[in-house]
């Protein structure tokens, strides 16, 4: 009885420590998408470089596409910006850009800077269509499916071993249900 | 009595004018719901501010997304939800009450409750322990004790 009052608290607190350590290993900025396996939602932006032309959820439909938020003001978004340009030589899918909280101007430099491999961009300075996907930084990378439905969200830079782990993955599942 | 019906009288009156007047969001009340809203939204990307208090981009566009949706005549609720949904429980300041949150909620509760089951044992387990009392005093030092209290003192040499 006696040594079991003097242990119990030991273990508490260790147990607590073991709970707070693995609490502090978790990335607390890794959000879960809620929007994994809805729809895309609706929306109607303005191209970047046509200011007239609309970019809406109708344009997905039909193709799987790749949809990257991406904008000027970001850094990673340059180490990443490579290997989008070698991806748009693939056939698989269509790259969407989402030029997030941007300056047309700026943004239409910087891509004549770095290479454009987008096939459409929508122009999202409000961060209305970012606020409607949940995004909470750039870069990031959604799958959308050809029913339009939101099938992955790839957080940070895409390198060779997120293409090869976690993005071509979901894209040879879609590829199979599309028989 | 009359002045205090006067003002209850007043308040219902206001309310339910105020009710009637929803189709046109009063300015002053669309700010403080915005305000109050915002409060309860965590800003995303800076994990520990509401968007009411964070200075982020993000934060300023989701405060006048907040605005525009209770212009739109959203109830506090609605707005919340319109946020849940795309970012999850994160994003509200009070967490759900539910089963992957009941450890959040009613953890310190039960920190507390063991902590002071834990105390009240001790304290009743304590002194029947055999911890020093007056049963185990000698008997020299019993005498001294009594000595000092009847005011004559036996022990002169040790002052």
């Amino acid at each position: 009885m006696k040594i079991w009052t003097r242990i119990l608290p030991i273990l508490l607190f260790l147990g607590l420590m073991a709970f707070l350590a693995f609490g502090l290993k978790r990335d607390p900025r890794v959000l879960p998408s809620e929007l994994i396996d809805r729809q895309m939602p609706e929306f109607a932006l303005s191209e970047l470089h046509f200011p007239e032309a609309t970019v809406s959820d109708l344009d997905f439909r039909g193709h799987v596409s790749l949809v990257n938020v991406f904008g000027s003001w970001c850094a990673a978004c340059v180490v990443e910006h490579p290997k989008l340009v070698q991806l748009s030589q693939r056939e698989d899918f269509q790259l969407i850009g989402i030029n997030w909280r941007d300056d047309r101007t700026t943004a239409v430099a910087w891509l004549e800077r770095f290479g454009d491999p987008y096939d459409q961009i929508a122009f999202d300075p409000d961060s209305e269509l970012a606020i409607d996907l949940g995004v909470t930084g750039a870069p990031e990378t959604f799958i959308v499916d050809a029913d339009g439905r939101v099938r992955y969200k790839y957080v940070g830079i895409i390198t060779d071993e997120a293409m090869r782990d976690k993005i071509d993955p979901i894209l040879r599942i879609i590829a199979e249900e599309a028989g | 009595m009359r002045p205090f019906l006067l003002i209850l009288f007043t308040c219902l009156f206001a309310m339910m004018s105020a009710a009637e007047n929803a189709g046109a969001p009063d300015e002053a009340e669309v700010k403080a719901r915005t305000v109050a809203i915002s409060k309860s939204l965590r800003c995303v990307v800076c994990q520990s501010e509401s968007i009411h208090d964070s200075n982020a981009p993000l934060a300023a566009d989701m405060r006048a997304l907040v605005e525009r949706r209770v212009r739109a005549g959203d109830s506090d609720a609605q707005v919340r939800d319109y946020f849940q949904v795309r970012y999850g429980d994160y994003v509200l300041m009070r967490p759900p009450l539910k089963a992957s949150t009941i450890l959040l909620w009613l953890g310190p509760l039960a920190l507390v409750v063991l902590g002071a089951g834990w105390f009240f044992i001790r304290m009743r387990t304590k002194p029947t322990a055999g911890s020093p009392g007056l049963e185990r005093m000698s008997d020299a030092d019993t005498a001294r004790v009594q000595a000092a209290l009847s005011g004559t003192n036996g022990d002169e040499d040790q002052l």
